[in-house]
């Protein structure tokens, strides 16, 4: 090999090394970040994992909303309209969380079976359901209003 | 009226973008300069009748016409009138024709600023700007028309702009990133242009270069702005989010900045060249995609307005075709262009080439974490997400060695490079930065970490490579000090960018580290202390804006004991549609802002308020703007125009 080839070769070569380096941590990363969504009938039906970062989602049940006294600590249900589940979060929730709205929470499930939010997200328009609580509640049979159409028009 | 008009202009302006995309095309081809020299009359008529059309919804706006159904859908006769011209772009269908706009007027400035071109060059350049006009008129025309109307029934008032788009903000954000995506349009029909015509010169490279850097530069700004905006209007405090639509204008940011540089190496030494088209074809392709996910509603965010099939198919066509028939071209034409010359192993070349498959790489784990949802989803695999963790893993250590090539890639040699002498020249950067480094984490309240700590260093590093640099091409001239104000302005705006990186850098891992924020249940009367300052909760006033109803809290702030500033939070009602927003307060400063967002009433006097110290967060936003300077400087350098004249001498001789 002429030393321009060998050259061009380690060029390749450490091309090639990086790449497989970064694809590998990549790929790792990725398996470690994924936070899958589970509906609450499939975290009612124990579906889903305790004590793995999770979605869980649905309609905020009315009347459930509880709050502490002299805390952030609220507790509210979410439904499918089949199943329910407790959830629980401490902090502010946004602006567009109201009874009878569709949210989405990050977080784990507890050995109870209450899932502990991390984050609650209501998205920015008063229509809005989010697109996975629409799909669950769809599975369900279960979409409120005239068949949906009130939502994400 | 009005509106029809402007229908019928866009219709016209899409005759006149077929004529573009084809009569010149075939005049390069056969040479003839008559067809050819069409292409500058059609360049003009095309923007004046998209202008034109633009103004008619401008117009439909201002005079509150709601017969216009994307009239009543996105505006309000209670909005203040500049929040009504905004509102043009608040919605879908006329973000689309803002993106028009833009799109032909590039097209415009491509023609009446390319005297240096030759005439078949800027034929094809206008050419290809032209085929990409008429794809998206015929997606405007057909699947998002701004200008329906509800007849003859048409509603007594509008239903509003989404609140959170009722802001200084959204006037300026969407222009100056469209201004960012549809520029490199102009790179990537420079490229297609010279792959049709099979000239993949250093003229080339110099011609694309200028407007690569002002597109560049626009995104930049855009890019910096959306973060601003999501800083103070969302209510969190925070500046990005590794949200999709925030991925999907990062990713061509990261391919353009990778194309800006790839750009200079084929100017100078005629290296790299089938890879900066690629790179070319790569960063509109990923505007288009950014377009796309944010378009066609198959993400989810403040930014997808509708989701209707439709569109999101006849996007995905657009895209198919735009990046299918590139890549095609590539494919047949790029194999006959060959290097003009080599390069070391050690040299300018070589670092340039590790930084772009760097910004590569760092492209295509964001594209992975964006795509890997939607794959996933349309396989019926189930719903996920993929977290920021994932970015930050992968993204912090990709900028920690692009920072640290950036310095030895300033100070290194074009071509070949001893190894002794690339040592000699970095070494005594390289203790300097290790000092200022250790001075820097000394000076802050606790040992920040070994990430934050190597990105403080590398800041430094980035600032002292530069001025080794600056220092290197002064110290031989006769009055080193006036010949630092004697660089070329290209120069300049190298450094500029360089330095805007390090500030970036140091914003981002302050902001990061030593951000301190709470959630309180706060009562009138209560009390918080974060670093040597004091809020206080005094009360709440109820306050009316012109379309909106607000609960104001009143914060005291002491600093250190003494009043400092009273800060007022709000939690804004707007009538027309029951929106509920958050609009935060901040006290800005250089070195920290402080920041009090509301939540919710908690029943009887109590509020849950957040409250934020955000050191050093302007840093990002500076870095920003430093880069923007930095690429409008580098793109005006008048050098660029004496060459094209020398360079159509040569090709005409």
């Amino acid at each position: 090999m002429n030393p321009k080839r060998k050259k061009r070769l380690y060029i390749v070569l450490f091309i090639v090394f990086g790449v497989a380096v970064a694809v590998g941590l990549t790929l790792f990363a990725l398996n470690q970040n994924i936070n899958l969504f589970y509906s609450p009938t499939q975290i009612a039906e124990g579906e889903a994992p305790t004590d793995t970062r999770i979605r869980a989602g649905g309609m905020v049940v009315d009347g459930s909303v509880k709050r502490a006294e002299d805390s952030l600590e609220v507790m509210f249900e979410i439904t499918d309209y089949e199943k329910t589940v407790s959830v629980h979060y401490s902090g502010i929730l946004p602006d567009l969380f109201r009874e009878g709205q569709g949210i989405v929470a990050q977080g784990e499930l507890d050995g109870q079976g209450v899932f502990q939010a991390v984050e609650v997200l209501a998205k920015h328009d008063e229509n809005y359901m989010p697109a996975e609580v629409a799909e669950a509640l769809e599975k369900a049979g279960k979409m409120p209003m005239p068949s949906g159409q009130e939502f994400n028009k | 009226m009005i509106p029809e008009l402007g229908q019928y202009a866009l219709i016209l302006s899409l005759c006149i973008a077929v004529l573009l995309g084809t009569v010149p095309l075939v005049g390069a081809a056969r040479s003839n300069a008559l067809w050819c020299g069409f292409a500058r009359p059609l360049a003009i008529a095309l923007f004046g009748f998209v202008m034109f059309s633009f103004l008619c919804l401008a117009w439909a706006f201002y005079s509150n016409d709601f017969s216009v159904v994307y009239v009543a859908s996105n505006s309000n006769s209670a909005l203040p009138w500049y929040y009504r011209l905004s509102a043009v772009w608040g919605g879908h269908e006329g973000s689309l024709l803002l993106w028009l706009l833009i799109l032909a007027g590039w097209t415009v400035a491509v023609a009446i600023k390319s005297d240096n071109l030759p005439d078949d060059m800027r034929a094809r350049v206008l050419a290809v700007m032209g085929l990409i006009a008429t794809g998206f008129i015929l997606f405007v025309l057909f699947t998002s028309s701004p200008f329906e109307r509800y007849l003859p029934q048409s509603p007594q008032d509008g239903a509003d702009l989404n609140p959170l788009l009722q802001d200084f903000g959204l006037i300026v954000h969407p222009p100056m990133l469209y201004m960012g995506y549809v520029g490199f349009s102009v790179a990537f029909a420079f490229a297609i242009a010279a792959l049709l015509s099979g000239r993949l010169d250093a003229a080339w490279a110099r011609w694309s270069r200028p407007w690569t850097n002002i597109a560049w530069a626009f995104l930049t700004l855009g890019i910096a702005l959306g973060s601003w905006w999501a800083y103070y209007e969302l209510g969190w405090g925070g500046w990005w989010f590794w949200d999709p639509v925030e991925n999907a204008s990062l990713m061509p940011w990261l391919v353009g900045t990778a194309l800006v540089h790839s750009l200079a190496v084929t100017e100078k030494r005629g290296v790299f060249k089938s890879w900066t088209v690629l790179l070319a074809i790569f960063a509109f392709s990923l505007s288009l995609l950014g377009t796309f996910l944010v378009r066609s509603g198959v993400l989810t965010s403040v930014h997808a307005f509708a989701s209707d099939p439709d569109r999101g198919f006849f996007i995905l066509a657009l895209l198919a075709i735009a990046i299918g028939g590139s890549l095609l071209l590539y494919a047949f034409k790029a194999s006959h262009v060959k290097s003009e010359s080599s390069f070391g192993f050690v040299s300018r070349e070589t670092l340039l080439l590790v930084n772009n498959v760097l910004l590569t790489v760092a492209c295509a784990t964001v594209l992975l974490g964006t795509l890997y949802p939607l794959l996933i989803d349309a396989l019926g695999m189930g719903k996920l997400s993929v977290g920021p963790p994932y970015f930050n893993a992968l993204f912090v250590p990709l900028s920690l060695l692009l920072a640290i090539s950036l310095g030895v890639g300033t100070l290194v040699r074009w071509k070949q490079t001893s190894g002794a002498l690339m040592l000699q020249q970095l070494w005594l950067p390289a203790v300097l930065a290790l000092i200022a480094g250790a001075i820097s984490l000394v000076s802050l309240p606790e040992f920040p970490g070994v990430w934050v700590s190597v990105g403080l260093t590398l800041a430094w590093w980035i600032v002292f490579t530069g001025l080794r640099d600056l220092f290197n091409r002064v110290r031989a001239k006769s009055s080193p000090f006036s010949a630092m104000f004697k660089q070329s302005r290209a120069y300049y705006g190298m450094m500029f960018a360089h330095v805007g990186v390090a500030v970036m850098v140091v914003g981002v891992a302050l902001v990061s580290t030593f951000s301190e924020h709470s959630d309180l249940r706060m009562e009138p009367g209560d009390r918080k202390t974060f670093n040597n300052y004091e809020f206080v909760f005094e009360r709440m006033d109820k306050v009316d804006g012109p379309n909106f109803h607000s609960d104001t809290g009143v914060i005291q702030v002491l600093y250190k004991g003494e009043p400092y500033t009273t800060m007022y939070p709000e939690k804004r009602l707007y009538t027309a549609r029951n929106n509920v927003m958050t609009e935060a307060a901040i006290d800005p400063g250089l070195f920290r802002d402080l920041y009090v967002a509301l939540g919710e009433s908690l029943g009887g006097d109590a509020w849950a308020i957040r409250v934020q110290y955000k050191p050093f967060v302007r840093w990002i936003w500076l870095g920003g703007l430093l880069m923007t300077l930095g690429g409008i400087l580098a793109a005006t350098d008048p050098r660029y125009r004496k060459q094209a004249r020398r360079d159509i001498a040569a090709q005409s001789a």
